[in-house]
């Protein structure tokens, strides 16, 4: 068994969401691209991660709120599928993905004759979040307790955990691994494993189910006891 | 019969449980007042008869007052009611200053509730200028606008929104019905609460019970709608739908469930148009209910095959949400709150005319299996998203952010 003694309890976190109208409404393509421009990068962040803590149908035909619109609204699915394979991740900072965003949607009023609308009562509204976040009580005080406790994780702890931490950690990674990190380097596989995870591509509760399989494929693996 | 917020548990989970209590204790202590203008009739009245307890039982004091007005105050309330949902209203001078001073009124028996209050919450535009009454008020005031006002009668807005701008905050169901306002605009969608009599699981014998009541034949399909006889609500319609429907499914029944409440006047008037267009067809049954027949439209719900929601206009359309509960494809009308529930071959259909009605149900009751497997996405999508825990949760979340001088990020310790 690897020394794991040194670990501080990884402490589980909850989080709830608040959702607030900025205000701001586009009802074509145009409109959209130029709200993008002035729209805080919250409102970004938003339509791409935060809207998954929110009541929606959860078998999305599109990953973020621009690419569904751009279909449902719009009827404009080259721009929809263009938006929607659209990886956050890919992009250092939300300027950098407002960016992208923005660069598409030109390209695609380039393309076409007429710009795109809405009928009025399906305009896009720009929202951004607050969000409140509490301490369960959970203290995990190994590795073996972190992987029996994940599947029973509720769906905002994950997002709190391994998507919202990326906002926060100096590093930009998920909890979990910010917590292994801590033990030197004798986790590296498993947090990069963890690192392949892709958070954009499925729901909550399919990222928590991928979470889980990883962790415990590890273990399984895990030929040096260090769990 | 009140229900302590542990009950919810077999339904939600513990953790959903244990959540709410873990965000409510930096409330504990804070006391909480509502304000709406009717206690019976009408989704505002059915979710603050569930939510209040649930808020005492967290330990969070909370009382439900009522605004008292006659019959020409609800009657400009009701022009209110449809202005902000779009109708071309007139407002009369003399039922205007009748509402101002029924709020004067109201002010002065309600003040020293009101002012000593933590948190006040006032639904809908009855009770809003009590705000203005109350200018020592102490605690934190939240307008909740439960109607569809993505398009309102620019008068009628016009004359509302001084009366709401003071607020700390308001709150709308879905981000198309926010209005410029020069505070935060937080979205909540409405619940249900499954363990009311409404919504509680019923014996055979009882669904039963409501085929011989109402002379429903339970061998034939029959579709339902549940709501006020309201023109927002298309009975006729429905009806108009159901006929051309009938006549490729000829043991089609028709059941329309309404009831009346104590600030709708318009009512009556509904009725009869509907009474009118039902003319002598046996199969279509047009019911008039009393405000707390609740097991009565559970029953209904669970007895139907498919349930409509036909509405031009609405909020958000709770006994959507009702039925999509008890399993059951809805066919909703393409606006407001239905849309976030109706998802397209998913978990009904929107249908935008009575064409839309008759095709979709005629579809839906000649491949039975899709209608089941619909009902069954219907009631898990409700379970996730709609019910009244997470209803209060997001009460909750707002009550902590409004007491955090409206910080982004919140960290409770």
């Amino acid at each position: 068994m690897k020394n794991t003694s040194k670990m501080q309890p990884f402490a589980v976190k909850d989080c709830t969401l608040a959702a607030i109208a900025t205000g701001r409404r586009a009802q074509n393509l145009r409109e959209l691209r130029d709200h993008l421009n002035e729209v805080d990068t919250d409102s970004v962040y938003y339509h791409f991660w935060g809207s998954r803590l929110r009541p929606k149908f959860d078998e999305p035909e599109y990953n973020n709120d621009f690419a569904s619109w751009s279909h449902r609204c719009l009827r404009d699915d080259v721009m929809a599928e263009r938006l929607s394979v659209i990886d956050p991740r890919d992009y250092d900072t939300l300027d950098e993905l407002r960016q992208e965003i923005i660069d598409l949607i030109e390209y695609r009023l380039d393309e076409r004759e007429f710009v795109p609308w809405a009928k009025t009562d399906e305009q896009f509204s720009f929202i951004r979040s607050q969000i409140v976040v509490f301490d369960t009580g959970i203290k995990l005080k190994s590795l073996r307790h972190l992987m029996s406790a994940i599947s029973t994780m509720s769906t905002s702890s994950i997002y709190y955990h391994f998507i919202d931490a990326r906002r926060r950690t100096d590093t930009g990674t998920d909890d979990f691994s910010y917590w292994l990190q801590s033990s030197g380097e004798i986790y590296d596989v498993l947090i990069s494993k963890l690192a392949d995870v892709d958070p954009y591509f499925v729901t909550l509760s399919d990222l928590r189910e991928q979470l889980a399989s990883v962790f415990t494929t590890y273990a399984s693996e895990d030929r040096g006891g260090a769990t | 019969m009140k229900q302590s917020l542990d009950a919810y548990a077999a339904i939600t989970g513990r953790d959903v449980i244990d959540k709410l209590r873990q965000l409510a204790r930096p409330l504990e202590g804070k006391t909480v007042v509502h304000v709406n203008s009717t206690r019976l009739g009408g989704g505002v009245a059915e979710i603050l008869h569930k939510l209040i307890p649930l808020m005492n039982d967290l330990g969070i004091p909370t009382q439900w007052e009522i605004i008292e007005g006659n019959t020409d105050f609800y009657q400009c309330t009701k022009s209110f009611h449809n202005g902000l949902q779009g109708d071309e209203v007139i407002l009369k001078d003399h039922l205007l200053r009748n509402f101002e001073e029924t709020n004067r009124e109201n002010a002065e028996r309600l003040r020293d509730t009101l002012r000593n209050a933590d948190f006040v919450f006032i639904h809908d535009p009855q009770p809003a200028p009590l705000l203005r009454e109350i200018p020592q008020r102490t605690g934190h005031w939240v307008w909740r606008c439960h109607i569809d006002a993505s398009r309102p009668n620019r008068p009628v807005w016009k004359y509302l929104r001084p009366f709401v701008v003071g607020y700390d905050a308001s709150i709308f169901s879905l981000s198309d019905f926010a209005q410029p306002l020069p505070h935060p605009q937080y979205l909540i969608p409405p619940s249900i609460d499954p363990l009311s009599d409404k919504n509680i699981e019923l014996g055979p014998d009882e669904i039963a019970a409501v085929h011989d009541r109402f002379s429903i034949d339970a061998e034939r399909p029959m579709i339902l709608q549940v709501s006020r006889y309201d023109r927002f609500k298309d009975p006729v319609g429905v009806i108009q739908g159901y006929r051309m429907a009938k006549h490729v499914l000829p043991g089609l029944q028709l059941v329309l469930a309404g009831g009346g409440a104590s600030d709708d006047p318009e009512g009556e008037v509904v009725l009869d148009e509907v009474h009118a267009a039902a003319g002598d067809d046996p199969d279509v049954h047009v019911l008039m209910l009393p405000s707390d027949a609740h097991r009565t439209i559970n029953a209904l719900q669970r007895a139907a095959d498919i349930v409509l929601q036909k509405s031009t206009k609405e909020g958000f359309g709770l006994t959507v949400t009702e039925a999509m509960w008890k399993g059951k494809p809805v066919l909703g009308g393409n606006t407001g709150g239905i849309r976030l529930q109706v998802i397209n071959h998913h978990t009904g259909f929107l249908v935008s005319s009575p064409e839309g009605v008759a095709l979709r149900t005629r579809y839906l009751l000649t491949n039975r299996d899709i209608l089941e497997h619909m009902g069954r996405k219907a009631q898990a999508f409700v379970r996730d998203n709609f019910l009244l825990t997470r209803h209060l949760g997001e009460y909750l979340t707002l009550m902590v952010l409004l007491l955090s001088n409206g910080r982004n990020r919140v960290e409770l310790q």
